[in-house]
C-alpha cells in the first residue's frame, strides 16, 4: 500500500502511526504476552459469552433450510425449483458461483499478500482462510445437490468401476470438480497447518483438562523448535506460492463453465480475468462484513486497526475498478463484434424484461462503491464500509444473476424464449447456506484462535534481534 | 525405544530473542552442537547462529508437484483415448490442451500435500512427547513469550557442571535440568 507523507497538521489520534500518517497496523503498547493472552482468552474462555449462543442459534435455525430444502429437493427432484428450457441454469450456479468467489479473498490474504510482505495481513489472514474454507462448504453444496440424482454424485470423480465409464475430460464441468476440490483441499491444509503453533499455545495455555487433551493433538507436539519453524517457514511459503496460482485458477475454470459455451454473453475472452477480479471484490467485502462484528463484539480494535479496514478498502477499490472494465468491455465488445446476437443479448440485458436486474448490478457494484471508496474518512467509517460491503455482495450476487439468467433466457430461436422466476426453495436454500456460513464461522471463533498468534508476534518491536545480544527493549525503545 | 537414562540437557530460559541468539552464537563456538532453541514465533537469527539453513521441505514440494503433473496427465490421456473413448463433437481423443486444466490443479495439490505434510515428517511430528515437556518452566514460555536454549546431554562437550556454569554466564532467568 502507498504510504503517505506526515501529515502537516498534528495528530491528536494516538492510533495514527506519526511517521507515516497511516493508522498503525497494531495499536501501540502490545506485548507478546498481552497478545497471547487477549487471543487464546476468547478460545479458553469458560464464560461463552450470551450474545454467541444467541447468534449460534439463529445462525443454526437459517441453516435449517438447508437441511428443509434439500431433504425436500431428495424427495421430489429439481423440478421444485425455478430451472425451466431454456432458463436451466439457476439459483444453484448462480450461488455456486457467488459462494466461491467469497471465498477467494481468503486465499488471496493468506497467500498472495504473504509473498507480496503485506505484514498487515496478519491479523486478518485466519479468518479470512475460515471464510474460505465456510464458503467453498456452501459453494461446493450447490453443484452437489443440482446433480438431479445427489447420491451418484461421485460418479464426477474418476475412479476404477464396474460400468466401465469414466470423466470427460474435454468438459469444463468435469474440470470444475479438479478445480474446486483442490481449492478446497489446499484451503484446509493451508489454514490448519498455520494453526498448529497457536494449537501448541493455547495447549500450554488451557486449563480445562478436555481442551489440553484437544489442543494437545491439534498441536501435534509443536514445541517451537527453531528447525521446526524454519521448515515450517519454507513450507507456509511454498503453501503460498502454489496457492496464488491455485487462486487464479479456480474462478477462471469456473468462468470456463459459461465462456466454453457457445452462447451469446458467455462466450467472451474476458471471463477468466474478470471473473476473479469480481470473485477477490466480493471476497474482500465479506472479509469486511465478517471483521467489523467481530473486532467490535471481542473487542480486537488493537489488532485488527483502522489501517486493515482502509486497506481492504483500497483492494475492494482496485478489483472494483477491474470489475467495472470487465462491464465495460462486455458492452464494448458486443458492439464491436458486430454480431447480432451479441448486440441483441446486450441490450435485452439493459432493457428487456429483467433490465432491473443490470442496472441494479451496475448501481451496488460499480455506482456507490466506486464514487465512495475514494475518500479516505469514508474508508475508515466502520459503520460506512459494514454497510457498503453488504451492498457489494448483493451486487456480485446479480452480476452472477444477469450471467446466468439473461444469456439462457433469450436464446438464439425466438420459439424457445421463456423466463426464469425462482421459487420459494431456490430461496430457502440460498439463505439456508447463508445460515450454514455463519453457524461454522461463529464455531470457528469460539473453538479456534481467530487471529494467529505467532504471525502477530512478529510483528512487534520486541522481536528485534540486535548484534550482541543487546536487550531488545533498548531495540524497541529506539524504534518508537 | 529403550529406556532412557538420565538428563536430556541443560534448558536455559531467556527474556528476549536477542539474549538467546546471543547465547546459542557463544555455545556454538564453545563447542557445542547439539543444541536448540525453542521460541513462539520463527527467529531467523536463531537458525543462522544454529548453522541451520537448509531445509529438504522445497524438494518434496517439487517431487510432489512433478508426482502430480505425470499422474494426471496419464490418467486423463489414457482415460480419453484408450479406457473410455468418445467422440466429443469430432475433437481428437488425444485432446492435451483440455487435460492441462486437471493436470496443472493436481500438480498443486500434489505439491501442496508434499510440502505440508513433507514439512510435519522432516520435523517428525506428531510428536505428542519430548524430554523439554518436562521442564517445569518450558509449557509457561515457549509458545508464549520466553525463549529457550538447550543444549543437549549427548554432545560431547556436555556436561552437567561445566554447561551449567557456561550457561550462567549469560542473562538467563534459569537454567534447568531436562530429564527425559
Amino acid at each position: 500500500m502507498a504510504t503517505k507523507g506526515p501529515m502537516q497538521d498534528p495528530i491528536v489520534d494516538p492510533r495514527i502511526d506519526p511517521r507515516t500518517g497511516e493508522y498503525a497496523v497494531i495499536a501501540p503498547g502490545q506485548n507478546f504476552k498481552s497478545i497471547t493472552q487477549k487471543i487464546a482468552g476468547i478460545v479458553l474462555t469458560s464464560n461463552t459469552p450470551l450474545g454467541w449462543f444467541f447468534g449460534l442459534m439463529v445462525a443454526g435455525g437459517v441453516a435449517m433450510g438447508v437441511v428443509i430444502g434439500c431433504t425436500w429437493l431428495f424427495l421430489k427432484g429439481v423440478g421444485i425449483w425455478g430451472i425451466t428450457i431454456p432458463g436451466a441454469w439457476g439459483f444453484a450456479i448462480i450461488n455456486f458461483v457467488w459462494w466461491i468467489g467469497i471465498g477467494h479473498a481468503g486465499t488471496l490474504i493468506s497467500a498472495i499478500l504473504l509473498l507480496f510482505k503485506q505484514t498487515w495481513r496478519n491479523s486478518i489472514n485466519r479468518f479470512a482462510e475460515a471464510m474460505t474454507i465456510f464458503a467453498v462448504v456452501c459453494a461446493g453444496t450447490f453443484p452437489l445437490i443440482h446433480v438431479g440424482r445427489p447420491w451418484l454424485a461421485y460418479w464426477l470423480f474418476p475412479y476404477p468401476n464396474t460400468m466401465n465409464v469414466w470423466p470427460q475430460f474435454r468438459s469444463p464441468l468435469a474440470w470444475d470438480v479438479f478445480a474446486v476440490s483442490t481449492y478446497a483441499l489446499i484451503s484446509i491444509i493451508f489454514w490448519y497447518m498455520g494453526m498448529i503453533p497457536d494449537f501448541g499455545t493455547l495447549r500450554d495455555r488451557a486449563t480445562m483438562p478436555l481442551a489440553k487433551y484437544m489442543y494437545g493433538m491439534l498441536s501435534m507436539g509443536w514445541r517451537g523448535s527453531t528447525r521446526h519453524w524454519i521448515r515450517y517457514e519454507s513450507a507456509s511459503l511454498l503453501l503460498a506460492g502454489l496457492s496464488t496460482p491455485l487462486v487464479l485458477s479456480v474462478h477462471t475454470v469456473i468462468s470456463f463453465d459459461f465462456a466454453v459455451a457457445a452462447l451469446a454473453g458467455w462466450h467472451t475472452t474476458i471471463f477468466p480475468p474478470y471473473f476473479v477480479a469480481g470473485a477477490i471484490y466480493s471476497g474482500f467485502a465479506m472479509v469486511i462484513t465478517l471483521a467489523v462484528p467481530i473486532r467490535k463484539f471481542y473487542h480486537l480494535e488493537d489488532l485488527v486497526t483502522l489501517r486493515h479496514l482502509d486497506n481492504m478498502a483500497k483492494v475492494m477499490l482496485g478489483t472494483g475498478g477491474i470489475v467495472a472494465y470487465g462491464y465495460a468491455m462486455e458492452v464494448f465488445m458486443a458492439w464491436y463484434s458486430a454480431s447480432h446476437w451479441e448486440f441483441f443479448m446486450m441490450w435485452n440485458r439493459m432493457f428487456g424484461p429483467m433490465g432491473w436486474a443490470y442496472w441494479l448490478l451496475i448501481l451496488t457494484n460499480i455506482a456507490i462503491p466506486l464514487t465512495t471508496l475514494w475518500s479516505r474518512k469514508l474508508r475508515v467509517n466502520v459503520t460506512y464500509l459494514f454497510i457498503l460491503s453488504l451492498i457489494v455482495n448483493t451486487g456480485m450476487w446479480f452480476e452472477r444473476f444477469v450471467i446466468v439468467v439473461t444469456s439462457l433466457y433469450r436464446e438464439y430461436l425466438p420459439s424457445s424464449w421463456g423466463t426464469y422466476r425462482a421459487t420459494k426453495w431456490d430461496y430457502i436454500i440460498y439463505v439456508g447456506t447463508m445460515g450454514l456460513f455463519t453457524s461454522l464461522f461463529l464455531l470457528f471463533v469460539r473453538f479456534l484462535p481467530m487471529i494467529p498468534m505467532s504471525e502477530i508476534r512478529t510483528m512487534l518491536p520486541q522481536t528485534k534481534v540486535t548484534p550482541g545480544g543487546k536487550n531488545a527493549e533498548t531495540a524497541s525503545q529506539e524504534a518508537s | 525405544m529403550p529406556p532412557r537414562e538420565g538428563i536430556y540437557g541443560l534448558l536455559a530460559e531467556f527474556d528476549t530473542p536477542g539474549e538467546l541468539v546471543h547465547a546459542t552464537e557463544q555455545a556454538r563456538l564453545a563447542g557445542y552442537r547439539r543444541m536448540e532453541c525453542y521460541t513462539p514465533y520463527p527467529v531467523e537469527d536463531a537458525a543462522i547462529a544454529l548453522h541451520f539453513h537448509k531445509t529438504r521441505v522445497p524438494l518434496v514440494c517439487l517431487l510432489g508437484g512433478v508426482m502430480g503433473v505425470t499422474t494426471a496427465f496419464l490418467m486423463e490421456t489414457w482415460i480419453n483415448v484408450w479406457a473410455y473413448p468418445l467422440n466429443i463433437a469430432g475433437r481428437p481423443l488425444f485432446s492435451w490442451p483440455a487435460f492441462i486444466i486437471p493436470a496443472y490443479e493436481w500438480t498443486i495439490l500434489f505439491s501442496g500435500f508434499s510440502a505440508c505434510f513433507g514439512m510435519l515428517a522432516l520435523n517428525g511430528l506428531p510428536q505428542l512427547y519430548h524430554p523439554v515437556f518436562n521442564a517445569p518452566n518450558f509449557r509457561n514460555g515457549a509458545t508464549t513469550d520466553k525463549f529457550f536454549l538447550c543444549l543437549e546431554a549427548t554432545d560431547p562437550m556436555f556436561s552437567p557442571v561445566e554447561t551449567r556454569t557456561f550457561l550462567e554466564q549469560f542473562p538467563a532467568i534459569s537454567v534447568v535440568e531436562v530429564d527425559h
